[in-house]
């Protein structure tokens, strides 16, 4: 026991600065929550009473929790399909070496990406204005609507408009990862393509697509986990608003743990039990998608060999 | 099928590659145009007067209002929360950094009693949600009295983001040559000396893309800065400042768009200087 510890005291020496970094702010929090998650709890300062699985009976039980999930599905599917197949588009043409002008292109493109994500809450809130926003302005110059719309502030228009500016957002992002992914497609595969009479639409579905599909996974899965969290761009536009219509989980965490303002008392205990169950689920689809890598990648060489 | 008539094929013939890219240029270039709107109408806005600002739609404007930056960078405090922000990404960038790349490398090239525990404990921690573990990081930050310290910001921006860079960095030095390092241990360099002179700089394409990943999220990071400087609001960065602002002044537009000018101009021109690392930086987290 000794002896292993001394032969690979140098490996150990070099673990302990992330270890304790990741054991204070990754690991720790992880068993911190689901302990709390188990306890009725109002506050920092207040004591916690042991009521075991009572916060996750009546989360179950909560119609809001459930709206609040639902809402992240919504975004999650909203969001996903429409960011990836957007920026794919873009990506393959943007991937043609006889553009010139496609580096200017995807620094456009990839400018909302580097802009912190409060700054664009607000500009958006502003573009999107019944009173004098810019884009209402244009809607009625055209004719296209005869009043200004409301677009953060009915709950018809909220969860569309947020879904857009988010995919806004991140497209630079996801426009990176596919040039990545298509410049790993040799040329070869283009000129034989070519001489088959295969082009456009049908040569990336049909070959350049299964080629890259463990990317296309890898980049599934990151955007999937970017639209769970989303709590600064709907935090910065409409606070969850209105009348709950944009609550996502995250924000559903956030107004029970902190958000006293309207008089009620937090309740730590439930937010972490909420925090947990969202936790979990995130958790199942990490899974789910790194059986999905494998099997992709396992065929894919079936196909190469 | 082959010979299938599209309209752009009509008009322009099927060989004329040159006249179908000057097509494709000028449709992207409207889109981007289109695109970045929402920047040119924030820079357009901050420049004009609050009465200005309803009654001139157009892009440019007449009264050239600089005032407004004066009155964001004062009254929003957007130079103190400048600061702030920059402590914070320096220190996280710095501290995950060198934290990430010996784990990764030590998880990723040796195997040690604990070592698959410890792996499988960093992979499957990968997409925890903020959410999640923001309540115990906020009282671990308090039960520290670190809770309303910059410090304490900055520890935890780090500690939250680091676990997939670990996993990169373990992917990475995974599949580098044993030769190097073997040549240096005959030599006698010491373990800590082969790391930072032979690995780490062979590392160098994954460092870029740790610290540039790390550069956006603690740039970008809201909802742990927003608790933490709920009880300090002298802390606060950019992002929440610049909300805390919006929910105190709602109805000073061009102060505001002004502030947010004032809060991404330093991230968009490092974007720009550094673009060619930021995209491939980003680009190898999926090649990794």
């Amino acid at each position: 026991m000794f002896e292993t510890l001394h032969r690979y005291r140098y490996h150990y020496l070099m673990l302990l600065p992330g270890l304790i970094l990741g054991g204070m702010f990754v690991f720790y929090p992880i068993v911190a929550a689901c302990y709390y998650a188990m306890h009725d709890w109002s506050g920092f300062n207040s004591d916690k009473v042991f009521v075991g699985m009572g916060n996750f009976v009546k989360l179950f039980s909560d119609p809001i929790f459930w709206d609040a999930f639902k809402r992240s599905l919504v975004f999650l599917l909203g969001t996903v399909p429409l960011q990836m197949s957007v920026s794919l588009v873009l990506a393959v043409l943007l991937n043609n070496q006889l553009l010139k002008m496609s580096t200017w292109f995807r620094t456009m493109i990839f400018l909302p990406v580097v802009t912190p994500v409060a700054v664009i809450g607000i500009i958006w809130t502003f573009l999107l204005s019944p009173f004098n926003g810019p884009i209402n302005g244009l809607l009625l110059d055209l004719g296209i609507i005869s009043r200004p719309v409301d677009f953060l502030g009915s709950s018809a228009t909220v969860m569309p408009s947020v879904i857009g500016v988010y995919v806004w957002k991140w497209l630079g992002i996801t426009l990176i990862y596919w040039l990545a992914a298509l410049q790993t497609v040799p040329d070869e595969v283009y000129d034989s393509a070519k001489l088959d009479r295969c082009r456009g639409a049908r040569l990336i579905w049909y070959i350049v697509l299964p080629i890259i599909l463990p990317f296309a996974l890898a980049i599934l899965l990151i955007s999937a986990v970017g639209a769970l969290n989303v709590f600064p761009l709907i935090m910065s536009m409409t606070n969850g608003g209105p009348f709950f219509a944009s609550e996502v989980m995250e924000i559903f965490i956030y107004r029970t743990a902190f958000a006293t303002g309207d008089g009620s008392i937090p309740r730590l205990g439930y937010a972490a039990a909420a925090g947990v169950f969202f936790g979990v689920v995130v958790l199942s689809l990490t899974i789910l998608q790194a059986i999905a890598t494998r099997r992709a990648r396992a065929s894919a060489k079936q196909v190469r060999s | 099928m082959r010979h299938r008539l599209s309209p752009l094929r009509i008009v322009f013939g099927e060989h004329r590659a040159t006249t179908r890219i000057a097509v494709m240029s000028t449709v992207l270039t409207i889109v981007c145009l289109i695109w970045i709107y929402p920047f040119v109408w924030m820079i357009s806005t901050s420049l004009k007067s609050n009465s200005e600002m309803f009654a001139n739609p157009g892009i440019v404007p007449q009264s050239w209002a600089w005032e407004n930056y004066g009155r964001a960078w004062t009254e929003a405090n957007m130079g103190k929360y400048f600061f702030n922000t920059l402590i914070v990404t320096v220190g996280s960038v710095v501290l995950v950094t060198t934290c990430t790349s010996m784990l990764g490398y030590v998880l990723g090239r040796y195997r040690f009693p604990g070592r698959n525990v410890l792996f499988f404990a960093f992979v499957a921690t990968v997409f925890i949600p903020q959410g999640f573990t923001i309540i115990p990081v906020f009282e671990l930050l308090s039960w520290l009295g670190l809770s309303s310290s910059l410090f304490g910001l900055t520890i935890a921006t780090s500690g939250h983001a680091m676990v997939i860079f670990v996993v990169l960095f373990a992917g990475y030095f995974s599949q580098l040559p044993r030769e190097l390092e073997e040549a240096a241990r005959v030599d006698g360099v010491s373990f800590l000396r082969i790391f930072w002179y032979v690995m780490l700089p062979l590392a160098r394409p994954m460092v870029v893309t740790v610290v540039i990943m790390q550069v956006l999220h603690a740039w970008n990071d809201f909802l742990l800065p927003l608790v933490v400087t709920l009880a300090n609001p002298a802390i606060r960065t950019l992002s929440v400042g610049i909300y805390a602002f919006k929910g105190e002044q709602f109805i000073d537009w061009t102060g505001m768009a002004a502030a947010a000018t004032i809060s991404i101009l330093p991230i968009v021109l490092l974007f720009i200087l550094l673009q060619r690392y930021f995209i491939n930086g980003l680009a190898g987290a999926v090649k990794g």
